[in-house]
């Protein structure tokens, strides 16, 4: 079997070499950081996944070494695969920006702003995304489509309120079951998920519905409002599961475990399917061996100020923009706390005002 | 009289059974096309620049020849009658009327294409067609048309003829494969394309009713004489479906070299407006295209008659033109509200949007709402640049047309007729009981010198 080629690919001004056959988010992943476009609907997991959020459109402002023309319409980053020396505009495209501003504040219109009181809060791709390209206010003036709760089955409840119909939980199903027995009903923005006629969804991997889902619509009856997800600690922890790789990421405060969730990667993609025995009956520590603390993204909410094992965020926008940014202000001059001798990107973790005591510096 | 090809014989008693279509010369372009080889066929469409019929207007032989021919792999042609366009009806008249010039033409499409199992994707609401184009199927395969080994020619099709459930999405090439293939129907992302993985994966054409009946000249006559009809590269003729206020609304054949104004006016044709109304405004190709002011319709922005074609209509771009689509002409007289007009297309896009990517499904819905306040008197001097951000939202960042054939209409009704919003949302009261009337649409438009 010969070698897949190898395409290169420049995405905001960085240049990777992938291979043939990459979707440009993924070479984008490769890359890291800012550089990355947002995905609400893809999952690198589930095959038919992507294309119709629209979150991750960019810009191709040069299509191939042998077919230079760019292409005139934005294009979803997630379903469109790299040519040799494609040149993509992502951030560095003010189209882009402005496209996908307007995409965070069409999936906004319809979704409920009462984050306060939604569980998925603190690890909602959708608060993200909207913390990242949203706009501060609303122009929608009108009433948001509401939906009563709805049990599907006895561990999982659906909020169709807060869906933002990206068909994850539908291709999920789709793949890790025989019978998909949830789907889209209706059309356009009147369109939900739902059974037939109020059925139940048992399969014993139907759990993982929940932790693909990027918003608080599908949500674990067995944790729902038992405990905000930043006072939870999350460690990794395994066990014999005759059913399934039995890799867990437990959520915990104190000795008391309070949810079971798969673990997650740096893109908030499940690793490793769980079954429903060890997300929702497995509730002791004695079930499980507990290996440590999980990795969290240091600008995690999770970490909430006194978490260790925190990683750094993948910071690029130098080499996007070609030079070292201009700051707008030297925080040193208008603050007392912060001294310049001090280095706050050298600092293990958040910073506490312990490391800005004399003798710490000294 | 103008040259008619597609509705020669449409006045004709009986002709939309088998005996009375084939006395009048049915059938002669198959026994033609039987002599050719496949390649000849698709060379000789290239020839005649036949254009699709459905809207887009992209080259059929183009197409054709785009299918890719893997060994092994069955192809397949289907027929795109999911006509649900407001405002156009023109494939209807064609399968009531002539079902065998559709049939005639799909079979030779088929041996072109090399599709031994063709499909008639037909909209659920043309029920009664339905059972017309089965008795027309079976007359055709009785009569050795259609079956195994046609003609002695050992080429094999059956033509199948299956019911949408009535949606407008449905219409859309890939939402229409996944339709007929029984599943939702949402449009495939593309690539890959239908012309390498269509219905059940495999090589598929999707080709507009009149698209496939037109192959039926262009055999008869070759490609080259077919090309002369026409103008430029808007070959052959078109029929439109002219409706609104005018004096006779029905299916028109045109040979794309008449102006605009012949066409309205005309007793031929439209037969001009009742009771001595004047012209407000046209949407010159189904009500997804944008609308044109009277004065920019009938002539362009440079001071040119506007004719009936594709160049011609879309001359000056979005801004000062439109498009042919699919020919679904309507008429708006001067008692004609531009903004409930566009508001109620924009329920109709609102209803059809098949909800699965977030700008077409969330857009089409707040745009409608926000018209309505417009039309209703609650409307704010905001809302109209408003409706213009999210149009321009929507546009070009869906998977599927729909999300640009629902932002143009309002687009074009706010670009030309921006003062019919304002003045609705300025007299609140007075807008709810009268209408802009004509206003200075109709005026002729300053061609500045050197254009």
């Amino acid at each position: 079997m010969s070698e897949t080629p190898k395409f290169k690919v420049t995405i905001d001004n960085i240049t990777i070499e992938v291979p043939a056959g990459t979707t440009i988010l993924n070479a984008a992943r490769m890359i890291g950081g800012d550089v990355t476009p947002p995905a609400m609907c893809y999952y690198s997991k589930l095959k038919e996944s992507g294309g119709k959020c629209r979150t991750c459109l960019v810009e191709v402002s040069k299509g191939s070494e042998k077919d230079p023309r760019p292409m005139p319409k934005l294009v979803a980053s997630c379903r469109t695969t790299v040519m040799d020396g494609m040149e993509v505009k992502n951030i560095t495209s003010e189209r882009v920006v402005d496209a996908r501003k307007g995409v965070v504040e069409m999936l906004l219109i319809n979704h409920p702003l009462d984050c306060p009181v939604c569980d998925q809060a603190g690890e909602c791709d959708l608060q993200d995304l909207s913390y990242e390209h949203g706009s501060e206010g609303t122009r929608y003036e009108f009433d948001r489509r509401t939906f009563e709760k709805e049990d599907i089955g006895p561990y999982i409840q659906l909020h169709m309120t807060r869906c933002i119909l990206c068909y994850r939980c539908v291709n999920t199903a789709k793949e890790l079951t025989n019978r998909r027995e949830h789907g889209i009903l209706e059309r356009g923005d009147h369109s939900e998920i739902s059974t037939l006629l109020g059925k139940a969804l048992d399969n014993e991997f139907i759990g993982n519905v929940i932790d693909v889902c990027p918003v608080g619509a599908l949500t674990d009856k067995t944790f729902r409002f038992k405990n905000r997800v930043w006072f939870t600690k999350p460690m990794d922890a395994h066990r014999d599961c005759p059913t399934c790789s039995g890799k867990v990421r437990l959520w915990m405060r104190g000795d008391e475990v309070y949810r079971v969730t798969a673990r997650k990667d740096q893109w908030n993609e499940v690793e490793e399917w769980i079954c429903n025995e060890c997300r929702f009956e497995k509730k002791e520590t004695k079930d499980w061996v507990i290996e440590g603390p999980s990795k969290v993204s240091r600008t995690s909410v999770i970490s909430q100020g006194h978490y260790v094992n925190t990683e750094k965020p993948h910071i690029l926008i130098d080499k996007v923009i070609g030079k070292q940014p201009k700051l707008l202000m030297d925080i040193h001059a208008i603050s007392e706390v912060n001294r310049p001798e001090i280095k706050l990107s050298e600092i293990e973790g958040p910073a506490h005002s312990d490391d800005f005591k004399d003798d710490v510096i000294k | 009289m103008a040259l008619k090809l597609l509705l020669e014989h449409d006045k004709v008693e009986g002709i939309r059974y088998y005996d009375a279509y084939r006395k009048h010369g049915g059938y002669r372009s198959v026994e033609k096309a039987f002599k050719m080889t496949p390649d000849e066929i698709v060379e000789e469409v290239k020839k005649s620049g036949l254009r699709g019929r459905g809207g887009a207007g992209f080259p059929t032989g183009m197409k054709w020849s785009f299918l890719a021919k893997p060994e092994g792999v069955p192809r397949h042609l289907v027929c795109n009658a999911d006509e649900s366009e407001p405002g156009t009806f023109k494939d209807r008249y064609l399968m009531e009327f002539i079902p065998h010039l559709l049939i005639e033409g799909l079979i030779v499409s088929s041996f072109a294409l090399g599709s031994n199992m063709t499909y008639i994707y037909i909209r659920g609401e043309y029920a009664w067609i339905v059972d017309i184009l089965e008795q027309a199927i079976a007359e055709a395969r009785n009569n050795g048309w259609l079956g195994k080994n046609i003609l002695g020619t050992g080429f094999d099709c059956e033509i199948y003829v299956q019911r949408g459930a009535g949606a407008y999405i449905c219409g859309e090439e890939t939402a229409l494969i996944e339709s007929l293939e029984g599943k939702r129907g949402n449009p495939r992302i593309k690539p890959p394309f239908p012309a390498v993985q269509g219905l059940w994966m495999r090589p598929t054409v999707v080709n507009n009713v009149e698209t496939l009946a037109a192959v039926v000249p262009i055999i008869n006559m070759g490609g080259e004489e077919y090309a002369k009809i026409g103008v430029g590269r808007s070959t052959g003729t078109k029929l439109m479906s002219a409706c609104g206020n005018i004096n006779n609304p029905g299916v028109y054949e045109i040979d794309m070299t008449i102006s605009v104004e012949e066409f309205i006016f005309s007793d031929e044709y439209c037969g001009g407006i009742p009771k001595g109304k004047r012209l407000k405004a046209c949407i010159p190709g189904g009500s997804s295209v944008p609308i044109l002011p009277a004065n920019l319709l009938l002539k362009t922005a440079k001071g040119e008659t506007r004719y009936m074609n594709y160049e011609s209509l879309s001359d000056g771009g979005f801004a000062t033109g439109s498009m042919m689509g699919s020919g679904g002409f309507e008429v708006l007289d001067e008692d004609q509200c531009v903004v409930r007009h566009t508001m109620s297309l924009a329920r109709f896009y609102n209803h059809e949007s098949c909800g699965q990517c977030s700008p077409c499904r969330e857009g089409t819905g707040w745009m409608y709402k926000i018209l309505k306040n417009i039309e209703y008197g609650k409307g704010k001097m905001s809302d109209i640049d408003l409706l213009w951000d999210i149009q321009r939202k929507i546009e070009g960042n869906t998977i599927c047309p729909l999300g640009d054939a629902a932002a143009w209409p309002v687009a074009a009704a706010i670009r030309h007729f921006r003062d019919e919003f304002e003045w609705h949302v300025l007299n609140p009261d007075e807008s709810q009981t009268r209408n802009y009337g004509l206003a200075h649409y109709a005026d002729p438009v300053h061609v500045p010198a050197g254009a």
